[in-house]
């Protein structure tokens, strides 16, 4: 997974509560059996006019000019400020690839869902959690600000502002780790493999009525 | 010190490891895969060498990109028009083939959605933690097992180790006391929950629910309940094991047998909360005073009794809300104050894993017996929930009566309920859905979905616009 430590860039206000996963990258182009290549259908219902496709040419669909995304003092940022509930909806983690891959390194809203917001974290994607107050004054200082970016700082756990305010923000120790040294999340897990055996001979002796074979038990 | 609750239990149970930080190695007992979540799980397993720890911990099943009509289905793989979707399937038979998982593929006549399939083959067991990458996965909480939704790395993840990282949810309790009115359904109360606390109500939790009127309810409407705690916010739900669980699951192709299944039970009673269990929240619901819900906007926490009328923004003193409120009505195309019996609709659809189990489609096909669709629906259509619900149905005659009365009758699969397949909901189209989500184009672009209970969406289907099925049925 790539590392993280510093993100400076430019901010892009969602103004919206509750963006589902729907909203973050529709259903048809979930049938893709890869992890890439979903940023052009980032938002795709609001960020086009017409109904997308896995296989269109996305450089010749119409887009919706009022949408955030389109507006030229938003094109390349890497922050992404939203509303409450950011991320509700399904498990699907296409939704993290597909903000990653336009992009995307940093989120910040009031609340997240909680499978999207532990997706981000696998992802080298980092959400972070601010009060409203605080994301709610982001927003008008966003707005009335072109070309306002953060500096997010993961080992200090800091948000610098573009007139040098300083916000602190909490992270799990662990994911926090994680994201920093680019860990695999499984080869860490695996270290642990002798625990996890032992646990799992004690949990057969216990409960054998979960080990039975599907397909097998009881015939 | 306070006892425990059904969650406290269950985690405790699986706890392998806990780190200093408050995360915690848990172990899984069993899980759920489809095709949509695991190509990239099975993927990363390759790339990195890795094998599935416990292989026969999993069990998988197509339905997402199934197609529904028998015609299509009779010719297998061939038969998915999208080449994309195609490949997509033809991928999980493959991976399941490779790493030796065992996959009901789209024509055994056990496939289905994938947590109808789970509870109904009894590879759904009290006390198991159960992950899927699914957010539904909650809905086998109502078998008293730790359920829910995971990513993709995770799906990974719990191949390759059999273990999960997670942090300890909280706990809330769902009371919901007294008895249910006739015509009212495990749906209602659910959305009726969710309207009460909101989409966001449950984050951070695990909601247990509880009380006279859940106690009553089948296991299947116990599902129906525990698979939108999701859209409560709340990725597991959880209903504690009583006699109607153990009766639901004896029997079952993967449940215990004989003496395994004696000493089985005997264990499973235990799973309920102590009566000095501490909860975190709680929240309590009069099931006399529900009625059958309708939702009018983008998300399930729009919602409204049957009787009463699509809230007027203008009055909502929350600005945030209030835009959420407008925007909803935009994408809806209706007009605040509206009654909620003069919506008009032009598609029913009757199936998902929220309700496409045999109760729901007797509930339904109640309702329209002997009637007709009107004449403005474009389509109903009933989607059973697996093939085994679909024989059962089609033993019970069930199939006759919604073929009758206009209705059409299709294949098992996930279907209308996200549209990832050909069945797609028109723009601009109003569909009474039993399915679990009402999001902006969840049933097909400019869609216009409304979720209701199965018997309210076949009611909803004679009348052509909402009504109340209590008044129905005495019509
Ligand atoms: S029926 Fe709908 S909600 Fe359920 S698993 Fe399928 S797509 Fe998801």
């Amino acid at each position: 997974m790539r590392k993280f430590s510093v993100v400076e860039g430019v901010v892009i206000p969602l103004n919206r509560a509750n963006v589902d996963t729907d909203f973050i990258i529709p259903k048809q182009f979930l049938k893709s059996i890869k992890r890439t290549g979903f940023g052009p259908n980032l938002f795709d219902e609001h960020r086009y006019l017409d109904k997308g496709e896995p296989d269109a040419d996305n450089s010749k669909r119409p887009l919706n000019p009022d949408f955030v995304l389109n507006q030229p003092r938003y094109r390349n940022g890497t922050i992404l400020l939203a509303r409450e509930n950011f991320g509700c909806g399904s498990s699907r983690e296409h939704a993290p690839w597909a903000l990653d891959d336009y992009g995307i390194r940093v989120i910040i809203a009031p609340s997240f869902a909680d499978i999207f917001f532990n997706n981000c974290f696998k992802n080298g994607l980092l959400p972070i959690v601010l009060e409203k107050e605080i994301v709610s004054k982001l927003f008008q200082e966003v707005e009335a600000n072109e070309g306002y970016s953060l500096s997010v700082d993961l080992t200090s756990q800091t948000i610098t502002t573009p007139s040098a305010e300083v916000i602190h923000f909490e992270v799990d120790e662990y994911k926090r780790q994680c994201l920093l040294d680019g860990l695999d999340e499984i080869g860490v897990t695996l270290q642990d493999a002798d625990t996890i055996r032992d646990f799992e001979q004690q949990w057969r002796e216990r409960a054998p009525w979960y080990f039975a074979t599907p397909g097998q038990a009881g015939n | 010190m306070a006892g425990k609750t059904l969650y406290d239990k269950i985690w405790d149970a699986h706890l392998v490891r806990q780190r200093e930080d408050g995360t915690a190695l848990i172990y899984i007992d069993r899980q759920l895969i489809h095709e949509v979540t695991s190509p990239q799980a099975f993927e990363g397993l390759r790339l990195a060498g890795r094998k599935p720890w416990r292989a026969e911990a999993n069990l998988a099943t197509p339905d997402h990109n199934i197609p529904t009509t028998r015609e299509e289905r009779s010719r297998g793989l061939d038969g998915i028009k999208d080449p994309i979707s195609r490949i997509q399937v033809k991928t999980l038979d493959e991976n399941c083939q490779e790493f030796g998982i065992l996959e009901l593929g789209m024509n055994d006549l056990r496939q289905g959605i994938v947590h109808v399939v789970g509870p109904e083959q009894g590879a759904t067991l009290p006390g198991m933690t159960i992950v899927c990458g699914d957010s539904h996965t909650s809905t086998h909480g109502a078998l008293g097992a730790l359920a829910h939704g995971i990513g993709t790395s995770e799906v990974e993840h719990v191949l390759a180790t059999q273990c999960l990282l997670q942090k300890k949810m909280k706990n809330m309790l769902v009371k919901v006391n007294g008895k249910l009115g006739p015509g009212v359904t495990a749906k209602d109360i659910v959305l009726a929950i969710i309207g009460r606390i909101g989409t966001a109500g449950g984050t951070g939790y695990t909601i247990e629910f509880a009380g006279e009127a859940i106690r009553s309810l089948s296991v299947e409407g116990r599902m129906t309940v525990c698979n939108m705690a999701i859209e409560a916010g709340a990725r597991a739900g959880l209903v504690a094991v009583d006699d109607t669980t153990l009766d639901y699951l004896k029997g079952r192709p993967f449940a215990p047998a004989g003496e395994l299944w004696e000493r089985a039970a005997a264990a499973w009673k235990e799973l309920v909360s102590d009566a000095d269990a501490h909860f975190d929240h709680v929240v309590e619901l009069e099931a006399d005073t529900i009625e059958p819900q309708v939702t009018w906007g983008t998300s399930p926490e729009m919602v409204a009794p049957v009787s009463g009328s699509i809230p007027d923004p203008a009055v909502e003193t929350d600005v945030s809300r209030r835009g959420n409120m407008e925007q909803a009505l935009k994408y809806m195309g209706l007009q605040p104050s509206t009654a909620i019996r003069d919506i008009q609709l032009d598609y029913i659809f009757i199936g998902s894993c929220t309700n496409s189990r045999i109760e729901d489609l007797r509930e339904a096909a109640q309702v329209v017996k002997g009637k007709k669709v009107a004449a403005n629906i474009e389509l109903a259509m009933v989607v059973p929930g697996s093939g085994l619900v679909k024989q059962q149905a089609e033993a019970e005659g069930l199939d006759r009566i919604f073929i009758e009365a206009g209705l059409e009758w299709r294949e098992p699969g996930c279907s209308m309920c996200l549209a990832m397949n050909a069945d797609q909901l028109p723009a601009g189209k109003h569909c009474a859905s039993t399915s679990n989500r009402n999001f902006e184009g969840r049933q097909g672009f400019g869609g216009r979905t409304h979720l209701v209970s199965p018997a309210m969406a076949a009611a909803a289907a004679v009348a052509g616009h909402f009504v109340d099925v209590r008044q129905l049925n005495n019509a």
